[in-house]
């Protein structure tokens, strides 16, 4: 909402109070004032001129030399304006003058005549093109009325005002007409309102003779006024109101449209003119619309409607889509001589949806859609009667016909006035808080701890007690308010044990060199379901109306985006990057529309495990790399005994590089490489990943610690490698190994694997240390060797293995 | 005769352990001279075919001999073994210019930290931390929130939806609602929750369709504005500099009543403006209130017996303002290179 600041002391005294006060007290107390512009701001030397005569330059067949008076003097200026005659009054740019984009007006010749300044067009003078009436726009402006010849002709042209731009939220749509603005400057800064009553003369014809109004459904159509007046001259409407529009950001187009554009921007009440000529009946019939049923709106479109749109018709067709868009079809023109003037309230949700569906939000359907209000409908259609009156020769017939509730009564709302200190934390006195809300012009009586006040229907916002909460809040400045702290019950707070066990991973991850990223939840269709975990039968959660292909659909796993990172960093020549990835994936669950949420952990490295230094030569990751980082974190959780691998095949992965992780038998995640393909695909280098379901790992936190005293007695190591099938698992062993030597196995590390000459092709040596040791006493070298005795056994039973010399 | 040759060996050994320059030729006079095959043995093994008068004589002096020898030997041992201790430190000289073996740890994302500073302020509070989640019932993103449908405030975060009723949650409200409601009706409810949000905007320098949000919610009995303002002037000092103040604007959301903005003085001009503020001294961090009646109402909680406040902001606005970061985008392009300069965020 734009405010003109001289436009609004028509209401409100802004003696000593600049724009810029202005603008501060209006954003202090809850409206932002997001701009405030000086329009004629850097404009310098502009006056008032009269074209006295206007020849044809000699030389030149498009331009004109006028001689204009400026008052002291009468100065040759060569014009080129199509529309510049003599008898004119313009805007002159003398010489030396500054025009819009700080241009200096020099003296000049044109072909050999002297021009000494400028006639100027609007654009010349900084008016958006957008809002220069259409006789203006290909020329120079011209004073249609009587200005002092030789002034200052910024007045003229409202050029010495401010605009304040207002950024009007759902709760401040009272300040979306002047009016409301006018109300809300009186209140904030406690000077009196003036407002007067629109004056309309009446002729003694009734309009009711001529028209009736019939509300189909009240509840969507709780009032409808219409006024008709007559023998309407259309021509242009006076320069103060053409210029308070296109302060406004509204285009004059002539005085019928421009006075309903400009009650409304003074109102807030969208007005509507049919003409009456064109309307075909004596009836206005407003109904939902029928399904399919269609109307051509004022754009010229075709538009189809449904049984929700709310249809004004004459009792037949369509004449106007309710709120929203008149049509064609009554559609004031030149010739208009009759009009049938509109001054309704719809409801706003029907008409919010029916603007949002036909995509034609206005000026008018969102004032409706915010609210409006419901005692000033009558008043504006008499505003605007007034006007047509005296700028439109318009007669006023008799009467404003309507259909519906004419006004509604205040809102009464009562509430302990202390209610007011207790919320704020303030201490107001009673007269304090009444003296607020009376500057707001709410009335106010208070009888022993209650206050009971009175809310005009303007204030459609204000409902309830802690809406006045905040009036009084605002009005008096939160700024008035002292801080505390809380007084209530201490409460006791710290991480949950899921909480604090993640944030440990990320610690964790951070320590083993990934960096920490975030991408994004939404992803292509095509992408979302691939790298999941665990497969999901269902398909892919998807949004209805994508933004874009790149977020269609919800992520069922963090691979593909990591993926792009990596992708990312390879093409800005950072080809050793290790990310990891805490967040959200989305697993669909049949029969339901949300998907179910699990928090995952994964993690992507490629390149350099160590860069190359003077030491050395870089090592590239591999497997092991990925698969330490994984292992380090069980490590580190307490929960390394409870997991393990098993060789895995996956779509996108290396086929014989590729591990499930399982924590006591069920599949938690997965490590290994991409598949060479993928690579290919995204211009990768050998690239490894792993995604682990964090909340299968910690969703109880961490195991807890069972303290086990310092060993007293020595222990004892021994060393054997086994040579075994390749195709052995080293896992497998590990684990008979583990089994047999219990109890005084304390220890098993694997420290070889050998492939080669002296071991038979399709086997390998695999060499353990193992660490002997009992808590109570120092063990016998026979006691160590019965226990490893009988693990070489075991593994000899169960793997063929034999000792390698 | 004895007593010149041992005089002489005496001399012959001097001279050879003096002229030994490493621990091996020593070694090898230590043998020659005094191993039990060496001369002075064999002198005193040769004792007894001396006279009863010389043997004494003799006998002493090979002693004295052979004191002297091995304390001599002793000596350049000690003089071989400090050059040699000298020449291998020589040896061992390095640049100790050249840089060292470091493990490179990875980083912590910019965001997180700035969300653990905040959860870490406000458990400090008796705030706990509660998470929900991200694909939401429409019920608890608006309505819940006293964001009944049609009402046009809806506009202000165009969603995602899934479906009618399911959508990408547009703020982390909803934890606030899905909170009070598991308290049934019993406060006090102390907690903030951090998460991401999902609203339909284009990705520019300014706008990202997916962006974090930390949500705090108070209710209990006779909870104020001005504890709000207490918490927040706290929470402001934390986390910008304990010369800052805030000041409360005005302001409209749904679900708070009476609604405000907080705005800090510039932690770069200290209020006097600059760029940063854009010339008004002050910066607009985050939007705050107390909690609208119906939110309480719907959630089971009595508005006659309980009030709250509940505040929300924005993880990337407090970074962006907080480093000068240019563009929103930077914080899900994830380039190392700008993830690692907030090393120690």
């Amino acid at each position: 909402m734009l405010v003109s600041y001289n436009w609004l002391q028509d209401y409100v005294d802004l003696d000593g109070i600049t724009p810029e006060d202005l603008a501060n007290k209006i954003t202090n107390a809850g409206i932002e004032v997001e701009h405030l512009n000086y329009p004629g701001e850097g404009l310098k030397g502009i006056v008032v001129g009269k074209v006295e005569s206007c020849t044809q330059h000699p030389e030149a067949e498009k331009l004109n030399l006028c001689q204009v008076n400026l008052g002291s003097e009468t100065v040759q200026i060569v014009c080129g304006a199509p529309n510049v005659a003599a008898g004119q009054k313009v805007p002159v740019a003398t010489v030396g003058a500054r025009i819009a984009g700080n241009v200096k007006i020099k003296r000049a010749k044109l072909r050999g005549e002297v021009s000494n300044g400028m006639i100027c067009s609007l654009d010349e003078l900084g008016f958006d093109h957008n809002y220069v009436p259409k006789e203006y726009a290909d020329g120079i402006y011209v004073f249609d009325d009587e200005v002092p010849v030789g002034t200052d002709a910024l007045p003229f042209l409202n050029l010495d005002d401010a605009l304040l731009e207002l950024d009007i939220l759902v709760n401040s749509a009272h300040c979306m007409n002047m009016i409301g603005v006018a109300y809300e400057v009186s209140a904030i800064l406690d000077r009196p309102i003036h407002l007067t009553k629109p004056q309309v003369e009446e002729a003694d014809q009734r309009a009711s003779e001529n028209i009736q109004v019939v509300i189909a459904d009240p509840k969507k159509v709780p009032y409808y006024g219409a006024r008709l007046l007559t023998g309407i001259n259309v021509k242009p409407s006076p320069r103060w109101m053409q210029l308070r529009l296109i302060a406004a950001g509204v285009r004059p187009i002539n005085n019928v449209v421009d006075i309903s554009n400009y009650v409304m921007l003074e109102y807030g009440q969208p007005l509507h003119t049919f003409d009456y000529d064109q309307f075909g009946s004596k009836r206005v019939l407003v109904r939902n619309a029928g399904e399919n049923e269609e109307i051509t709106t004022l754009d010229g479109q075709l538009r189809k409607l449904t049984n929700e749109d709310l249809l004004i018709t004459n009792g037949e067709k369509g004449v106007a889509v309710a709120g929203v868009m008149g049509g064609e079809n009554t559609e004031v023109s030149a010739a208009t001589k009759n009009v049938l003037l509109e001054a309704a309230v719809f409801d706003s949700i029907s008409i919010r949806r029916t603007a949002a569906k036909l995509q034609l939000r206005s000026d008018a359907s969102s004032r409706y859609e915010k609210g409006i209000d419901r005692n000033r409908v009558v008043s504006a259609a008499d505003r605007a009667a007034e006007l047509l009156a005296k700028f439109a020769d318009a007669t006023v017939l008799r009467g404003v016909v309507d259909a519906g509730e004419r006004t509604v009564p205040d809102r009464a709302i009562t509430m302990p006035w202390q209610k007011i200190n207790q919320v704020l934390g303030a201490e107001l006195t009673l007269e304090e808080i009444t003296g607020t809300l009376k500057r707001l012009h709410f009335s106010v009586e208070t009888e022993g701890c209650a206050m009971h006040v009175s809310v005009p229907a303007r204030r459609f916002d204000v409902t309830i007690p802690e809406d006045l909460v905040e009036e009084v809040g605002r009005v008096y400045g939160y700024n008035h308010i002292k801080a505390t702290l809380p007084e209530g019950t201490s409460a006791h707070a710290a991480l949950t044990p899921y909480q604090k066990a993640r944030r440990r991973v990320e610690v964790l991850m951070e320590g083993t060199g990934l960096s920490q990223v975030y991408t994004y939840s939404l992803t292509t269709k095509e992408s979302a379901a691939s790298y999941a975990v665990r497969n999901q039968e269902a398909a892919p959660t998807q949004v209805i109306w994508p933004m874009s292909e790149e977020h269609a659909a919800l992520r069922q796993s963090m691979i593909p985006q990591l993926i792009n990172v990596v992708h990312y960093h390879l093409n800005r020549q950072m080809p050793n990057v290790k990310f990891y990835e805490i967040g959200k994936v989305f697993l669909p669950v049949a029969g339901e529309a949300r998907p179910a949420e699990e928090e995952h952990l994964a993690g992507i490295i490629t390149g350099q495990r160590n860069e190359r230094t003077w030491e050395g030569e870089a090592n590239a990751v591999d497997f092991f790399s990925v698969k330490g980082i994984v292992e380090t974190l069980f490590d580190a959780l307490g929960v390394s005994s409870q997991v393990s691998y098993r060789p895995s095949n996956r779509s996108g992965m290396h086929p014989g590089q590729t591990a499930d992780i399982l924590r006591n038998g069920d599949v938690i995640g997965y490590v290994g490489a991409l598949h060479p393909g993928v690579e290919k695909d995204n211009d990768l280098n050998k690239t490894f990943v792993f995604e682990v379901a964090l909340d299968a790992l910690i969703r109880h936190g961490e195991p807890g610690i069972t303290y086990q005293g310092l060993p007293r007695f020595p222990s004892t190591t021994r060393d054997i490698a086994l040579v075994v099938k390749r195709k052995t698992a080293a896992s497998d062993l590990d684990r008979v190994i583990r089994k047999n030597g219990a109890p005084l196995l304390h220890s098993l590390r694997l420290f070889d694997v050998y492939e080669g000459p002296h071991v038979a092709d399709d086997e390998k040596s695999l060499a353990f240390s193992l660490v002997y040791q009992d808590p109570e006493r120092t063990l016998t070298d026979d006691e160590v060797n019965a226990v490893h005795e009988k693990i070489i056994k075991a593994c000899a039973d169960e793997f063929g293995a034999e000792l390698r010399g | 005769m004895l007593k010149e040759k041992l005089l002489e060996l005496r001399q012959q050994a001097l001279s050879t352990i003096d002229s030994a320059d490493e621990l091996k030729a020593l070694q090898e006079a230590h043998v020659r001279f005094l191993g039990k095959k060496g001369p002075i043995t064999e002198i005193l093994k040769g004792m007894g075919k001396l006279s009863k008068e010389e043997r004494p004589v003799v006998g002493q002096l090979a002693n004295e001999v052979r004191q002297l020898i091995t304390a001599r030997i002793e000596e350049k041992r000690a003089d071989l073994e400090a050059r040699q201790l000298e020449m291998k430190l020589e040896s061992e000289k390095i640049d100790v210019t050249l840089p060292g073996r470091k493990t490179a740890p990875g980083s912590h994302h910019l965001l997180a930290s700035i969300i653990r500073e905040v959860e870490d302020l406000f458990i400090g509070l008796g705030f706990s931390i509660e998470e929900g989640p991200e694909v939401e019932q429409d019920y608890y993103n608006f309505e819940a929130l006293n964001l009944p449908k049609d009402h046009p405030a809806r506009d202000m975060q165009d969603s995602f939806y899934i479906t009618d009723d399911i959508l990408m949650r547009t703020h982390t409200s909803p934890v606030q609602a899905r909170t009070l409601e598991k308290h049934k009706g019993v406060g006090p409810v102390k907690v903030i929750c951090p998460g991401k949000v999902y609203r339909r905007d284009n990705d520019d320098a300014t706008h990202s369709h997916q962006f974090m949000q930390i949500e705090g919610l108070y209710v209990d009995h006779k909870v104020r504005l001005s504890d709000l303002k207490g918490i927040l002037t706290v929470f402001a000092k934390h986390m910008f500099g304990a010369d800052r103040e805030i000041r409360l604007r005005p302001s409209f959301f749904p679900f708070t009543e009476p609604s405000v903005e907080m705005d800090i003085s510039c932690f770069r001009c200290g209020g006097h403006g600059c760029n940063v503020c854009k010339g008004t001294g002050w910066i607009e961090i985050l939007g705050a209130g107390m909690v609208h009646p119906n939110v309480l109402r719907m959630s089971g909680f009595d508005p006659g017996e309980y009030t709250g406040f509940a505040f929300g902001m924005g993880p990337e606005r407090i970074a962006m303002l907080k480093y000068g970061i240019e563009d929103i985008r930077h914080f899900y392009t994830d380039d190392i290179r700008f993830l690692k300069q907030f090393y120690r965020a």
